[in-house]
């Protein structure tokens, strides 16, 4: 009994020393958009709470948490109060089987791209009941327009990540890094290019993040799902979709940037030098750029129409990942990639 | 192993109490949510079998697009708290029937496998793969079924578009590879102004 209790007191340890981390990344997150956005738009962006304005994102949490929940009239107060935790609870339990190094990981299952894609697919749900549960109009239709926008763009990311099965013939999120080792060309980015790009269109557009973010598009529908939260429970919302973005970035980097190897692989004078060698800071490094990447896109892109969102998820994205994946199988077969 | 006991009653709990109240609550969206619920408590149980692939498809398919299908179309068509339960006499005597005739297929199942079966299976030794297990068994043993299973799936999703896409007169549509081709020479024409609005 005691070594059960021991068994619970570790695991329990090892997931606040992944959830603890993630909360201080969405935090500084926040601070890193305004920064870069502010840059992008020659502002200088936050600069007042510390030094360099590195205390705004703990300014702006304890603004948040003192601020009063309010409930709209004729809510559903069970759902509207759930809503934010359905939202953060599939975005914080992915984590457990993303591998940080060769052997950090969590929970070292076998399905575990099929775990992150079903708890990505569950995410939806905050936002749908939150959306309802307001009883507003626009918190409805920005929960309507999220939900189709995730079904869609979840049919084209989840053949994307077939064509990395099929390269790497395996489930296992550890499994599909090692079978990427070798060097910068052996990476599946390469092989794979289209499915590269589909799939991080589609994570942005899972994410309802700009230029795809319809569901909470302020000229047209206010702030969409999230119009009546405030105070903590739309923390919680902000938590989750910040979360959801790390997720996705740090997804794109172990399927298609070879995780936490190194680009000088095989380099023999680097050698077993932190450069050479592979580890936790390269796979840092690679989810970090991918998270810069979604802020220079909401810098860069005007908002998608609706009807557009939809054409670009089913008519060019789901056709272009299966002719890949077909692609990707001829590869297997001539050997030039995943072995024999 | 009592905990993994434990755990299995309590998610079948979860299962037969939301199943039922799917039947019963009177908001279809508190349905559909209580339909989700009963699903993942299945997916859990599966999980515990150490049917960890099945588990994870049945959280993809069915919670993660199925019932947020399912969903948006009951929020879309906002019917109010049902009539259904006043009706509920009219569906009694074939419900009845179905019921029965599943609990006779569920009794059998259990009947045949014998009755000393335990709750818990037996753990599978290191390194033993579900997955692959189930990929090698559907694409060797069962490939003809699958492949049937496959076609007939294939069939009724080319019905279900070819029924609903009909043509109706009237509505426009867009043809987003004319509008890319739009010149601004076709569009646009300047037209030089006098100030007191008379063309020159």
């Amino acid at each position: 009994m005691i070594d059960a209790f021991l068994t619970l007191a570790w695991t329990v340890t090892k997931i606040m020393m992944i959830v603890f981390p993630i909360t201080i990344a969405v935090a500084y997150f926040t601070y890193f958009e305004r920064k870069v956005i502010g840059y992008m738009q020659v502002r200088r962006g936050p600069n007042r709470v510390g030094p360099l304005g590195l205390l705004q994102p703990f300014a702006d949490v304890f603004k948040m948490l003192f601020k009063e929940i309010i409930i709209p009239t004729n809510a559903n107060r069970f759902l509207f109060l759930l809503a934010p935790v359905l939202a953060l609870a599939p975005a914080l339990t992915a984590w457990a089987v993303i591998p940080f190094d060769d052997w950090l990981v969590l929970a070292d299952i076998d399905a575990g791209i099929l775990f992150v894609l079903a708890l990505t697919s569950m995410g939806v749900y905050g936002i749908l009941i939150g959306g309802w549960a307001s009883n507003s109009k626009y918190a409805l239709l920005g929960g309507l327009r999220s939900a189709a926008q995730t079904v869609s763009y979840e049919i084209a990311m989840g053949f994307a990540l077939v064509g990395v099965i099929v390269l790497s013939g395996t489930l296992n999120l550890t499994g599909i890094v090692q079978a990427q080792s070798g060097s910068l060309l052996s990476w599946f980015w390469l092989p794979l290019l289209p499915l590269f790009v589909i799939y991080f269109i589609s994570g942005v557009a899972e994410t309802n993040r700009a230029p795809f973010d319809v569901a909470e598009g302020e000229s047209e529908i206010v702030a969409g799902f999230h119009t009546e939260y405030s105070g903590s429970a739309f923390a919680v919302f902000f938590l989750a979709e910040y979360a959801n973005m790390i997720l996705i970035s740090a997804l794109a980097a172990l399927l298609f940037l070879g995780g936490w190897l190194s680009p000088f692989q095989g380099v023999p004078v680097l050698g077993d030098t932190v450069l050479g060698a592979g580890g936790v800071h390269w796979f840092l490094l690679k989810t970090a750029l991918f998270c810069f990447l979604y802020l220079w896109f909401r810098a860069t892109f005007p908002r998608y129409r609706y009807d557009q969102i939809m054409r670009l998820g089913w008519k060019v994205f789901i056709p272009i990942t299966i002719v890949w994946i077909m692609v990707a199988g001829v590869f297997r077969l001539l050997g030039w990639y995943g072995g024999a | 192993m009592p905990i993994m006991e434990i755990v299995f009653y309590l998610f079948s709990a979860v299962l037969v109490a939301s199943a039922l109240c799917v039947v019963t609550v009177g908001n279809p969206v508190h349905a559909a949510l209580f339909l989700v619920l009963s699903f993942f408590s299945a997916a859990c149980i599966w999980m515990l079998l150490q049917a960890e692939f099945l588990a994870i498809v049945l959280v993809l398919v069915y919670v993660g697009a199925v019932m947020v299908l399912f969903l948006f179309v009951v929020m879309m068509l906002d019917v109010g708290p049902s009539r259904a339960a006043s009706r509920i006499g009219a569906y009694l005597p074939v419900g009845l029937l179905v019921a029965l005739a599943m609990g006779l297929q569920l009794f059998m199942v259990i009947w045949t496998r014998g009755l000393e079966s335990q709750v818990m299976p037996e753990p599978r030794p290191e390194g033993y793969s579900h997955t692959s297990e189930i990929g090698r068994l559907l694409y060797t043993d069962y490939l003809y079924a699958f492949e049937i299973a496959a076609v007939i799936l294939l069939v009724a999703i080319i019905a279900a578009i070819s029924l609903t896409h009909r043509r109706r007169p009237g509505t426009r549509h867009q043809d987003p590879g004319r509008q890319v081709q739009v010149r601004r020479e076709e569009r646009v024409r300047l037209v030089k102004m006098s100030s007191d609005g008379e063309e020159r």
